[in-house]
């Protein structure tokens, strides 16, 4: 079992090619853990625009190291030790100074302002190879320089590993305050990196589950409204928001199909909690589960031809997965324990899951077949994984116990990459829960 | 020389990843914010000194509970991921059945409750389970359905908020709440 588990782990593999002609990379598929060193400049900019740039120049090298960083895979070297400072390392690095100091990569640009438009010209090394390896111009509006910032942070991660970045996202999640019987949620988004955080409902209802539509600027999420839970859709950009559908009880567990077009969810009914989808524009409703149990918590495979879903129907909680018209319902978790929350992988290869077993909490994931559990992190309390753009890392949330009197409890937003390393907790202002991370922003 | 340094420093980390994982596989190992009792099974175990008041997972005191009206108690407790009434159960829905009898008028809403030990999403539907039950015993003495509205709060609205076995015990709930 403990060998089954260590086989199916995936590595992370640190390729460094010591050929003149071959260029760094990190492969994805096996391998090390060992983060590669990573030079990021300040970005240049002319003497006249210095008003205009300083800062800016020194936030942008901030905000792609800590980008970098955060995906535990790049160690950014302390700027301190670059021996180069020169704006001529832009053009032609002094390949040795950066390998003296061990930066396998280096990063470099210039920034120019241009009838009030921000030009950000970007540069990667290979400092073994001495070759630019990368190299990207973007021009935008001034106060854009952090999506910038994330949106070259990508292009970086994308180039080392041969993987799509994941940076250039942002998480949607409620917020929480108060005491646990009398607690206050809004909704709130930001980006990845906890920055531009901003509340989309005021806490005067209940909001619970919010999930980003794949395609749009769009969410859906559970709102108890006029003491009515049920299922919402919002328009991020114009704030406009509305009750899906027309249903004779509570629905809730929404989540898009990958078109957009789509929400699947759970319908309770007398007791009884089945799985339906409706298409947003025509409103037509397909009940997709008919079965005395508790049905839950669908989510579409990304070609969405298949749907994974929670339910009790066999004694205890479990995965299933049907397709998309309710035929085939199938019973895939088969360890020992109560499982949770499925939620299909992106890239289509895996199902991450809540697990209980023994009063412990675990986030996990397994093949869509069921094999190949493997669970990434144990705790108190721990539920709700969504996945990253590109598939290698979960956002998932994890309360604290709290004594009698209800102190010490606490909720907060955690990361951990597919391989359980890299556990990080994400800052928001408030404690947080039911994180759901974006696409790539559009 | 780069590359052999390199290629050995691969093997160290792989085989620490391999412990580290080999001791997640074999011991549930104890965090900072372990537990201190299990709580997935629906025994009775008090996780205080005092007396204990949870008997099979049900709660059995009368700390929380509140009156409809003189002996009519307006909340029904169940066993851990459970909806079945006990007859503890039936018998204060039956009181509240004799009382929404007497008063004709009156209209109310079932609340159904879970615990902080389980997924959100599951815990609503289980709070949906657990105020149909109650309405349904409440139907069956002859209440009208039409007086009588019901809504899942999961573990949404505890009513107590510590961590304990009958905390969660006293959280597993249905509440009859007059709507008129």
């Amino acid at each position: 079992m403990i060998k089954k588990t260590i086989q199916k782990i995936l590595f992370f593999y640190l390729v460094i090619i010591t050929n003149a002609s071959a260029l760094i990379e990190i492969d994805i598929t096996e391998g090390n853990r060992e983060p590669l060193p990573i030079a990021v400049t300040n970005f240049f900019y002319a003497e006249d625009a210095i008003k205009d740039l300083d800062q800016i120049s020194i936030d942008v090298s901030k905000v792609i190291s800590a980008d970098l960083e955060r995906s535990g895979l790049f160690k950014s070297i302390d700027q301190q030790a670059f021996i180069q400072k020169t704006a001529s390392m832009h053009i032609r690095p002094r390949h040795e100074d950066w390998r003296l100091i061990n930066a396998q990569a280096l990063v470099t640009g210039e920034l120019e302002i241009d009838n009030d438009k921000l030009r950000v010209e970007f540069r990667l090394w290979d400092t073994f190879a001495e070759k630019e390896i990368e190299a990207l111009v973007l021009i935008t509006t001034i106060d854009n320089w952090r999506r910038i910032s994330h949106m070259i942070a990508d292009k970086i991660y994308e180039r080392l590993t041969g993987e799509e970045g994941y940076f250039d996202t942002r998480i949607l999640y409620v917020s929480e305050n108060g005491p646990k019987n009398n607690r206050i949620k809004k909704l709130a988004i930001m980006d990845q990196d906890s920055f531009n955080h901003r509340y989309l409902t005021s806490g005067k209802e209940l909001v619970l589950t919010p999930r980003f539509n794949p395609v749009k600027q769009e969410i859906t999420y559970l709102s108890y409204f006029k003491n009515l839970p049920r299922v919402y859709l919002l328009d991020i950009q114009t704030g406009i928001q509305e009750v899906v559908g027309d249903f004779p009880g509570m629905t809730f567990a929404p989540r898009f199909s990958p078109d957009g077009e789509k929400i699947i969810m759970s319908l309770a009914r007398d007791g009884n909690s089945d799985i339906y989808v409706m298409d947003i524009k025509s409103r037509v409703v397909e009940r997709l589960t008919d079965n005395p149990a508790i049905d839950t918590s669908p989510s579409y495979s990304p070609d969405g031809k298949k749907i994974t879903f929670n339910s009790d129907r066999g004694g205890s909680q479990q995965i299933y997965v049907m397709d998309n018209k309710g035929r085939n319902q199938t019973r895939i978790s088969r360890e020992t324990g109560n499982y949770a929350t499925p939620v299909w992988s992106p890239r289509g290869d895996l199902i991450a899951f809540t697990k209980n077993f023994q009063g412990r909490y675990f986030i996990g994931v397994m093949r869509t077949d069921g094999t190949g559990e493997r669970l990434l992190t144990e705790n108190w309390y721990q539920e709700a994984p969504s996945w990253s753009s590109n598939g290698r890392v979960l956002i998932f949330y994890r309360e604290t116990k709290a004594d009698d009197t209800g102190k010490g409890h606490s909720s907060s937003l955690w990361s951990i990459d597919l391989t359980g390393f890299n556990e990080r907790k994400i800052e928001t202002p408030e404690d947080a829960s039911d994180p759901s991370w974006s696409r790539l922003i559009q | 020389m780069q590359l052999t340094i390199q290629y050995y420093r691969n093997f160290i980390t792989i085989i620490a990843a391999t412990f580290i994982l080999a001791a997640c596989a074999t011991t549930p190992p104890e965090t900072s914010s372990s537990g201190s009792s299990s709580s997935s099974s629906s025994s009775a175990s008090s996780s205080s000194s005092t007396v204990s008041l949870v008997q099979d997972g049900v709660y059995v005191g009368d700390e929380t509970i509140e009156m409809l009206a003189v002996d009519v108690p307006d909340r029904v407790f169940f066993a851990y991921d459970s909806y079945a009434l006990t007859s503890a159960a039936q018998s204060t829905l039956s009181k509240q059945a004799k009382w929404l009898k007497a008063n004709p008028s009156v209209t109310i809403s079932v609340e159904g409750h879970a615990d902080e030990r389980g997924t959100r999403e599951y815990n609503l539907a289980l709070g949906d389970r657990r105020a149909n039950a109650a309405k349904d015993y409440l139907m069956s003495q002859g209440i009208s359905s039409n007086r009588v509205t019901t809504i899942s709060y999961g573990k949404e609205r505890p009513v107590k908020s510590g961590s304990n076995d009958t905390a969660w015990a006293q959280n597993r709930r249905s509440v009859t709440v007059r709507t008129n």
